[in-house]
This record gives C-alpha cells, structure tokens and sequence, in this order.
C-alpha cells in the first residue's frame, strides 16, 4: 500500500513537525517515507506545507499533485487546495479558521474539525497539529495511534518529552472530532 | 686547501632562472631557500605557487609545490595547512596575484590567522603579463595600461599591504623590506626568518611585503632600477616592522 | 559522529551527504552559506570539530574550492558544497583541479537561475555540471542521486571514484532531494581498493622526489599529451563506471527517462501508466559523466519511443538522443524551474499517456 497526505497552514501552526510525526510514526510500522517540505521564506506567519509519502515498497513521487488526503489548518491552505484533492479523498479542516459553508467540493469527504478550539480545551493552542494528526490516522486507517505516540519520541526534542502526554490527549481528542 | 664560503642554498635547485637581469625576484628566492635551510625545513615545506613571474617557483625550490589559481594562493595555503599542520607552508605572490584580484583571499586568511607564511613581492607592475598597471603602481608611473601615468582620482592609490593587513588581529607578524642594498638585504634576511620562525611556533599568520625591482617592464637598466626603488619605492612604501606580536 | 549502522533512520538529503562524507573519511570541508544547501555545512559544523576535521566558512566559494584544491593537494579527503550561483563561481577552482588531476567532492544542489534565480528545485544545471563548467575542456564525474537514500550512497561513492581516477566528483541533486526527509540506511564505508597518493605535496623528504601539484604545462605536445591522457581516462570510465536505474522497460513500448527529482515524480506517473494498462517503463541515469550511453543504445533496438522528462527547457535530451539507436524517437517534455513549476505525476502521467496513445 501506497498512502499520501499534505498538509498546510501558516508557518507556527506546526505543519513541518505533524510531517514528521507521521513519518517517524510509518518508520516505526517499518515502511519506508519520503516527507517534502515547502515553505515561504518567513519564519513565522508565511505559508508552510508538507508532504508525506510511506509505503511498504518505494514511495515514488514526494510531490502529490491530487492528494489522497489534505489536512488544511488556515484559510489561505483551504482555498488555495481543498479542490486539489483526489476524488474521492477526504479533505480534513480546520473549520476553527475555516469558512467553507458555501464551497462545493464534489466527491471529496470534508470532514471539519474545529482543531484551534480542541486544543485550547486541551490546554494549549499550540497543539492544533497534534489535533489534525489524530484527526488524519482516524480518517485515513493508514497508522496506528500506538505509532503515533511511539513517533513524539523521535519527533519531539528529549527537553519537549514531558509534554508527551498531553500530546497524545490532543491527537485523541482530533480522532474523537473527526468520528463524530 | 680552498674553503667554500658561498653555497647555493640546498632549497634551491642547480639550475638557472627565467628571471631578467636586475630582477630581485631572484635575491627573495634565495634568501627564502636560507631561512628554509638554516631552520632545516626543507623537507617539511609545502610552496604554494601564484600566477605571474613566480609561477615556477616549483623550477626552483627543491621542495614540493602546488601552483594555485591567480590570486588563490592564501586559500590554497590554508587548505594544505588545516590538512597537514605539522608542514610548514608558504605562498610567494606577485602584487596583481595578492593585491587585486587576490585581496579577498589574502584578507581573510591573514584575518583567520592562518598558520602559514606569505611572501609578496611588490614591484609595482605585472610582469609577466608585458608591465600593466598594478594595485600597488605609484601615482604618475607610467604602464603599458595607464600610459598617461596613474591616475589616483581614477585608479585610487597603491595599496599599502603591510600596513593594511597589519590592522588584523590575525596576523602576527607584518614588516616591508627592500633588497636594493646590502643592508637591506641583510635586513630582509633576518625578517623572512623571522616570518617562518613564527610558523615554526605556531604564532600565526606572518606577512613578508619585499619591494622589488623590474627593469624590463619599468623600461630601465638594472642599476636605474635599482636606484627607482630607493627613490621612489622606499619613500612611498616605508620599509619597517608593522606588526610584531613577540612586542605586544 | 553518527556511526554507520542497519538501523534506518530519518533524515534530510543534505544531511545525508554530510554523514556520508564523514563516513568516508572526509575530515576537511570548505563552504560557504547559500540555500538549498546551508544544512551541509551547519552539520558539518557541529561535527568535525570533534573528529579532529576542518571546517572553515570561506570569505566566498572561490575561497573554498581553493581551500578544496589545496587540502587535496596534500592527500586528504575534502569537500565543498553549494547551487547555482556559488557553483559558477567555484568553476575557476574545479578548471584547475581538473587540470592538475585532483580529487574532491563538489555537492550542487540545484536551484532556479539563472542569476540570483530563486530557491526551488531545477535541473537546468546540468550542462554546467556535465560538459565542463568552466574553461578548458575537461570533464568530472557527476552523480544524481534520486532519493536520500542516494544522497548517502553516492556521496560515498563520489569519494571513491574521485581518488581511483584523480579527478573531480560532482554530486548533483536538487532542493527536493537535499531538503527531503526520507528513511535511509547509514551503510558503513565501502570497502574499496584505492591507488596510492604518490604525487600528494607532502614536504620533500631527502632522497624522495619533488611532487608538484600543477596544470601549467608549456612544454611542446606538454598540454596535448595532458589531454589525451584524460581523454582515455575518461573513456574508461565510461567503460566501467556507468550507472544506471531501469524499471519495467522489458516490454515497455515507451521509456521516460529522467535523473534525479524528476525521476521519482515520474516512477508514480509511470506506475499510474501501469495501472492503466499502457506499457511503460523508466530509464533513469544515475551516473550523468560517465552518460550511460551504451544502456540507452540497447534500450532503444527495441524499445523506439522515449520520453525525456526535465525540470529545465532541455539539457540531458541532447544526450538522450546521441545515445539512442538512429530510428528511435526522442520526445521531451520540460518545465522551466521557478516557484510552482515542478510537474507533478499527474501531469507527466498526462504526457505519457498522450504520447503513448500517438505511438500506439
């Protein structure tokens, strides 16, 4: 099996670091990943994206053109690319920051999830990526949550480790939204 | 039984030079090849050679040589270095190669204070290329390229290089020299040893800048020559030490 | 250091290099910063200061391919890396390197020009870095690695190839392999036999003879001599050392071909192709000097359609079709490098599948 997913916000929204999450956590399932980066030449504030590609056998092609799923954090992302994806992908949003009552997306699945709230419920804003990745493993069925929390080992710096649980709470909370 | 008193130094090779009557690239060859000798490095020496009239520094010295683009010595250098620190290394450059199209090269290897000897032979022109205007031609000197004299509101002044990168705090020694007279060159024997005396020890970057004559491309005889650099050079680039770390 | 292990790890292209670098032994980098390449000389800076290396920031990259040359003059393994602009600059040192026969390793990775151009992926170097970039007439060894995983074999490989043929080695690659993160396996160095450095600078020792690293030659038939020796040389190496990737071109009545980044976005075009039930297969070349020529010659007694895919306007198609048997036909298929010009497999899948229906 061959899964893709890109992801977008603005630069803070911890974009990069949910890619990476998602890659390390396909690592630990022993499949091989290629995750592309892109983003605009500001720290903060500009547009970040990502692109993530596992597989059991090659990855291919680390540039998606028609994802099998996109998970757009802002605004910007949304109408810039929820019609890009594949159809019949599904298109998690952010629906937090993102107006999209009156765009018809046909033959995709929108799924929203006010991921900004969630995770000021949770505690801390900054946790919105950890929302949209448990969102994203519930949608797609393509990694376990055991990965999930095995990957913040890796992804997270060892100063970053006591925040781990929290973490887990967070992506928890994004599948519980994206089921419901 | 006869006692030989004057030898070729062991650094320098049996053979004859390209160089031209009068020229004093040979007078710095020599006293470089003593100041390798009398230390005993020879064998330990690594010349890095430059593009103009010192590119066969390799026909010369009897030590091993790397030839470097133009201007390129100081990096070159500082790559052989940073690679074998126990070898004692030196670049021999012309003013075109180290004062103009050289002078990001020489500036910050000299500011890294890098562990390696350079040798600048200042004759105010480019002699191998047919005596164009150099970084360092005085103001009014006629060249092949500035055929009406030099032009300092046009073409700036001649660059001071010992005093210049005597301002770094990389460097560890800087002085100027002359070899227009016994003196001087007694004087600037003793200065280029004591240039590689500072590498032997590790003291940093030492700078030789050696004012040098160049009959054919100044249009003069050797002796005229000889005679321009105590009239003109010398007044202008005042011979001295500029910087002395061993002082500080 | 990071050692070399089985266990696979996760890490961008450019970090891959430098691993690679310092798994081969390579203890002297010269750089200077430029994106998309800045995290070599960042890793390289944080560890060769403990390996007992050199790392220097150079004043500019003429600075540090000068400081490449002279480091490898004395024997050692060195490396420089930079793009586009830093690379043009550098072409003075790389001219004589090649002319004085040195090794070293030069990493390009890729970005938009010309001039200052812009940070994205292109391809549109690899005249520059195939046909002797600077002056003379010479040529270096260039690899194109097409996945992080490359990044970190052929690097190595770069090291050693470079010191068996006493000539430049280039690693060619693209702001979407250098900054890519992909698993990869930190293979341990090769076990290569490599020749003696006789000719290193070294100091002179009594009784040994005098080694001058130089590409000065004046004597009669001197520079001639010079250049029908690496003529040779590098016909050898295109006898032994040509690399290459095919992928289903047994029964494949079209063949895409492609190097680096436009490789990997091609493999899932081509695989979508599969799917559809067209034919098609992939010819990727990983050794771009040497050009695998002979490879495309037997490709192409069966197989008379080709599809050359790169993020330029054209470069490698001129080698493409001079390799190629004289029947086979070479399509190409390009997009200028710039922000928002790299192809995606759905749109190569559209070329292919629109000259595969026109062949078919």
């Amino acid at each position: 099996m061959r899964y893709d997913v890109f992801f977008a916000g603005y630069g803070g929204q911890g974009v990069l670091l949910a890619g990476n999450l998602l890659s390390y956590a396909a690592i630990h399932e022993g499949k091989n990943v290629s995750f592309f980066p892109a983003y605009g030449v500001e720290k903060r504030g500009g547009a970040a994206m990502c692109t993530v590609v596992f597989a059991d056998g090659d990855t291919g092609s680390p540039v998606v053109g028609n994802p099998s799923v996109s998970v757009l954090l802002n605004q910007l992302s949304f109408d810039k690319y929820a019609a890009k994806v594949k159809q019949g992908g599904i298109c998690i949003v952010n629906s937090s920051l993102i107006n999209c009552d009156e765009v018809d997306l046909p033959g995709i699945e929108v799924v929203l999830v006010p991921m900004n709230q969630i995770a000021l419920e949770m505690g801390d804003v900054r946790m919105v990526n950890m929302v949209a990745c448990g969102a994203y493993i519930e949608k797609s069925g393509a990694l376990q949550s055991k990965s999930l929390e095995a990957a913040l080992k890796k992804a997270l710096p060892e100063r970053n480790h006591k925040l781990i649980p929290a973490n887990v709470k967070a992506m928890e909370a994004g599948a519980l939204a994206a089921r419901a | 039984m006869m006692k030989q008193v004057f030898t070729r130094p062991e650094s320098l090779k049996d053979v004859s030079t390209h160089f031209c009557p009068g020229c004093h690239h040979g007078s710095v060859h020599r006293l470089v090849a003593e100041a390798l000798d009398e230390f005993g490095l020879r064998s330990q020496t690594i010349g890095v050679a430059s593009v103009g009239c010192s590119v066969f520094l390799y026909g010369y010295f009897d030590v091993d040589v790397i030839e470097a683009p133009h201007g390129r010595a100081p990096a070159v250098a500082t790559g052989a270095k940073r690679a074998r620190p126990d070898r004692i290394v030196f670049t021999y450059q012309g003013d075109g190669d180290l004062a103009a199209i050289g002078m990001s090269e020489i500036i910050h290897a000299a500011n890294r204070g890098e562990d390696i000897t350079v040798i600048f032979v200042n004759n105010t022109t480019y002699g191998m290329t047919g005596g164009q205007m150099a970084p360092t031609t005085l103001p009014g000197q006629k060249t092949s390229t500035s055929p009406f004299g030099r032009d300092t509101s046009k073409d700036g002044s001649p660059f001071k290089m010992a005093e210049l990168l005597s301002n770094l705090d990389g460097v560890a020694f800087s002085a100027r020299v002359a070899l227009n007279n016994p003196k001087n060159v007694l004087n600037a024997k003793k200065m280029i040893k004591n240039a590689f005396r500072y590498q032997v020890e590790k003291k940093g970057f030492s700078f030789i800048e050696a004012l040098a004559s160049c009959p054919t491309n100044w249009g003069m005889n050797p002796l005229d020559a000889n005679q321009r650099v105590t009239d003109e050079l010398i007044p202008y680039f005042p011979l001295g030490i500029y910087k002395n770390t061993a002082n500080m | 250091m990071p050692t070399a292990t089985l266990e696979k790890i996760f890490v961008k292209g450019n970090e891959a290099v430098a691993m690679a670098a310092l798994e081969a032994g390579c203890r002297c980098y010269f750089g200077y910063p430029i994106t998309p390449q800045s995290d070599i000389p960042e890793y390289l800076s944080r560890e060769l200061p403990g390996l007992g290396g050199e790392f220097i920031q150079a004043e500019s990259e003429i600075g540090a391919i000068n400081m490449l040359l002279g480091a490898s003059a004395t024997g050692a393994r060195a490396m420089t890396s930079s793009s586009g602009p830093g690379i043009s600059l550098k072409q003075e040192g790389i001219s004589y390197m090649a002319g004085s026969e040195l090794p070293g390793v030069i990493v390009d990775i890729m970005r938009a020009g010309p001039g200052l151009g812009g940070i994205d992926a292109s391809q549109a170097d690899y005249f520059q870095a195939t046909k002797g970039g600077g002056h003379g007439g010479y040529r270096i060894i260039v690899l194109a690695p097409a996945s992080v995983q490359e990044m970190y074999d052929l690097t190595m490989l770069a090291f050693d190839l470079s010191d068996i043929y006493r000539m430049p080695a280039m690693v060619l690659a693209d702001s979407v392999i250098g900054q890519m993160k992909e698993s990869v396996t930190p293979n341990p160095r090769p076990q290569v036999v490599l020749p003696s450095k006789e000719w290193v600078v070294r100091g002179r020792a009594d009784g040994e003879p005098q080694n001058v690293v130089k590409s000065l030659y004046l004597g009669d038939g001197e520079m001639e001599a010079f250049h029908w020796k690496m003529q040779s040389r590098y016909q050898e190496l295109a006898d032994k050392e040509c690399r290459w990737e095919e992928v289903c071109t047994s029964d494949a009545e079209l063949i895409v071909t492609a190097f680096g980044s436009t490789s990997r976005i091609a493999k899932t075009a081509i695989a979508m192709a599969r799917e559809a039930g067209m034919k098609v297969g992939l010819m990727r070349p990983i050794t771009l000097f040497p050009f695998p020529r002979k490879a495309y010659a037997a490709l192409s007694v069966r197989c008379k359609l080709f599809l050359d895919i790169e993020l330029s306007t054209g470069q490698m198609v001129d080698d493409v079709r001079l390799s190629v048997a004289r029947d086979a036909d070479v399509i190409f298929y390009g997009r200028p490098p710039g922000a928002g010009s790299l192809p995606t497999p759905e749109e190569l899948f559209e070329q292919i599948r629109k000259n595969y229906r026109a062949c078919a």
